[in-house]
């Protein structure tokens, strides 16, 4: 508590809270001792307590398990949000790690600047999306955030402070990208902003009635669009497998606006954004209502060769309901992102896809998307497709996403650590090949795992 | 409109500086910590595009006062307003038995404050304009068990500030006492039994708000006003046993 001796300097340890906290899907649910630096000399004081395990977290996005630390400390980030300078020649801007995108669109789109890659929800910090290595729409033509981040600096467990680029702690630097927290804290750093004439996404809605033709149609779109997923209907079966909407699109250019926008290309019209106010009932979203609401979605759609949206419901079609995560109710849901190699994603996905209709455990939300290849140690991405879905947690869904996991294995696929709360150790280990030689740069780097997560134990990621 | 934040590195003071960069103020931040002082006038900068330059200043050093408001009307430029955010709990229960610490606690809240704005107030005086706005706290409104030092250095600086409104009237001057409630900042994290906390956004939004509407004592948020007025209504004889 005391900042303020007389003498001014802060001194003493920073004080903890003891929350309970969870990840977006709301499972699981764990105390910590979090705390929340809200000046940068804070954060020294808080990493050198070596007693206790620590794990950073931002916006608390990741949806299960990677930035909790169960019975173990937390450090909060996201006072530390300062933008620091920014370059409009170059792009290039300077923050410290909890700036969230939100902020950055805000502040940057008005002057024509968006941030490079943007997953499905604004309101990730950059610290978070480098330790994830988002990606989002447009990973066939941008790969993912990293790709665009110049630098950043690294704090250890020994409290140095490291610089790590592609050049600068190369080793470093990529075993960060994807590390989910677990090499030490990220503080600031400098990456470049993409210039856009407008707010505005140009582009097509497609509809498509199975898996060959969804595919078929990314194949197509992916060479003339930046930007690109489809809503994929996962209660629909047999012939209609796969069948799905399509949105694909660029920023447009101010000359390919309507007249009523072209003068305030940069500003689209804001609307006021609605809550789920409470954990809605178990039964709110039950078999028959996610199958009306799949249906329904690809129903109202129609295909468009000329399509015109603002870019928030293209990138953040769900930002617009505040706490959407509360339909699944009380018991919170698991969230399950894999990729296959190309070769295999017809097949996986089919098989995938077939698996979720015979068990009647429809998904709400699904998301097909095209990945480009990656480079960090622990990054998801590779080149393949990729299928996201949610699950509300009932019984035998643990049971049921293992034997996801094994077909997605068998593959030679991947699930994603930022959306995982449940994989097991020896799955992870076969997914993630380069998982030792990640394991080596976190030993270089913390060689007392002072930096571990609920995650991090669940995968048996620490040394033993 | 040229504004000097005393204390600029507290999550509310740079939310209120960051309100008056988007009305176009430049700013000068002074703060303790100065590398942390610079992050800050760097974020306004770089969000508002307004100039913020940031300076060091220590509150318990009073001989260096008078040239820092010089410093800041210079390197504004002018010196329209002055918004006091500085002020610290400091170790409420080492204060009730360590007369230094009990000292410190008061220089860092009262009379640092009051050497500050008598050297503001004369600058602001002789240019026959501005407005001075200063953050106390509910803490000042009545002496508690627990915080009673604090409260005391709170409650003396609204007090000096009734006088410095009156005696700034008729120069058209504006005093604004900033009645602050629980907040959602490092003061209050951690701490058992912080009731109606308010995030610090929200704090800043109504001490903006209030200031615009040239308000001469603002409760915030504005529930503080009847909880503090029946807090003060209870009986001395009833209230020293309370537990709070």
């Amino acid at each position: 508590m005391n900042d303020a001796g007389s003498n001014g300097v802060a001194t003493s340890m920073p004080v903890s809270k003891r929350t309970a906290l969870s990840g977006w899907g709301r499972y699981p649910i764990c105390e910590s001792d979090v705390f929340r630096p809200e000046k940068f000399a804070e954060l020294s004081a808080i990493v050198a307590a070596n007693s206790h395990k620590l794990i950073a977290r931002g916006a608390g996005r990741a949806y299960g398990d990677a930035a909790l630390n169960s019975e173990n400390r937390v450090v909060d980030l996201q006072r530390l949000n300062r933008m620091l300078s920014f370059d409009p020649e170059t792009g290039i801007l300077h923050a410290e790690a909890g700036v969230t995108l939100d902020e950055i669109i805000r502040v940057f789109l008005p002057r024509g600047f968006f941030p490079p890659v943007v997953p499905g929800t604004r309101f990730v910090t950059l610290g978070g999306s480098i330790a994830a290595d988002i990606h989002g729409k447009s990973h066939h033509r941008d790969s993912s955030l990293a790709t665009h981040v110049l630098w950043f600096d690294l704090m250890l467990a020994s409290g140095e402070v490291r610089r790590c680029s592609r050049e600068e702690n190369h080793d470093l630097f990529w075993a960060t990208v994807g590390g989910i927290g677990l090499t030490g804290i990220i503080l600031e750093l400098a990456m470049r902003l993409r210039r856009v004439e407008s707010a505005y996404i140009k582009g097509e809605i497609i509809r498509v009635a199975n898996v060959d033709e969804a595919m078929e149609n990314f194949e197509r779109t992916d060479r003339e669009y930046g930007c690109s997923a489809a809503w994929i209907d996962c209660v629909s079966s047999k012939g209609s497998l796969g069948r799905s909407v399509l949105h694909v699109g660029d920023f447009a250019s101010r000359d390919a606006l309507p007249a009523n926008i072209r003068n305030e290309p940069l500003v689209p019209k804001e609307k006021g954004s609605p809550t789920v106010p409470f954990n809605l009932p178990n039964f709110a979203l039950n078999s028959l209502s996610v199958r009306a609401f799949n249906y329904g979605y690809y129903a109202i759609h129609r295909n468009q060769n000329q399509a015109l949206v603002s870019y928030e419901p293209f990138f953040f079609p769900l930002d617009s309901i505040h706490n959407w995560s509360r339909i699944y109710g009380k018991r919170g849901f698991v969230q399950y992102q894999c990729v296959w190699p190309l070769a295999e994603s017809r097949a996986g996905l089919i098989e995938t896809l077939e698996a979720i209709s015979a068990s009647g455990r429809a998904s709400f939300l699904a998301v097909l998307k095209k990945f480009g290849a990656q480079e960090g140690m622990l990054s998801f991405p590779m080149a393949g497709y990729t299928l996201a879905l949610d699950f509300p947690v009932t019984d035998g869904l643990l049971e049921f996403l293992d034997r996801l996991d094994a077909m997605v294995l068998k593959r030679g696929g991947r699930v994603y650590l930022a959306k995982d709360a449940r994989m097991r150790p020896d799955t992870f280990r076969a997914m993630y090949p380069k998982f030792e030689e990640w394991r080596a740069a976190k030993a270089s780097a913390d060689p007392n795992n002072h930096f571990s997560s609920t995650l991090s134990r669940r995968l048996q990621m620490d040394p033993a | 409109m040229k504004v000097l934040i005393l204390g600029g590195t507290s999550p509310i003071a740079r939310l209120l500086a960051i309100k008056f960069a988007s009305i176009g103020a430049h700013l000068y931040i002074a703060s303790r910590d100065q590398a942390e002082g610079e992050r800050i006038a760097n974020d306004i900068q770089v969000r508002s595009g307004v100039k913020a330059i940031a300076g060091k200043f220590d509150a318990a050093d009073f001989a260096s006062h008078a040239e820092l408001i010089e410093r800041a009307s210079q390197d504004l430029g002018g010196l329209d307003g002055v918004v006091l955010c500085f002020g610290t709990l400091g170790d409420e229960d080492k204060a009730q038995v360590d007369a230094h610490e009990a000292l410190a606690t008061i220089q860092q809240n009262f009379t640092g404050a009051v050497s500050l704005l008598t050297i503001a107030a004369q600058k602001l005086e002789s240019q026959g304009s501005g407005f001075i706005v200063v953050i106390g706290s509910v803490a000042g409104d009545r002496g508690r068990k627990r915080n009673y030092v604090y409260g005391s250095a709170k409650g003396a600086l609204h007090l000096f500030l009734q006088g410095l409104r009156a005696r700034l009237s008729k120069s058209k001057i504006q005093v604004m006492t900033v009645i602050l409630g629980t907040v959602d900042t490092r003061m209050t994290w951690g701490r058992e039994g912080t009731l109606f906390t308010v995030p610090p956004e929200r704090a800043a939004n109504l001490i903006f708000e209030a200031w615009r509407k040239k308000r001469d004592v603002v409760y915030v948020p504005s529930f503080w006003r009847p909880i503090m007025a029946v807090v003060r209504a209870i009986p001395e004889r009833f209230f020293k046993h309370a537990s709070f």
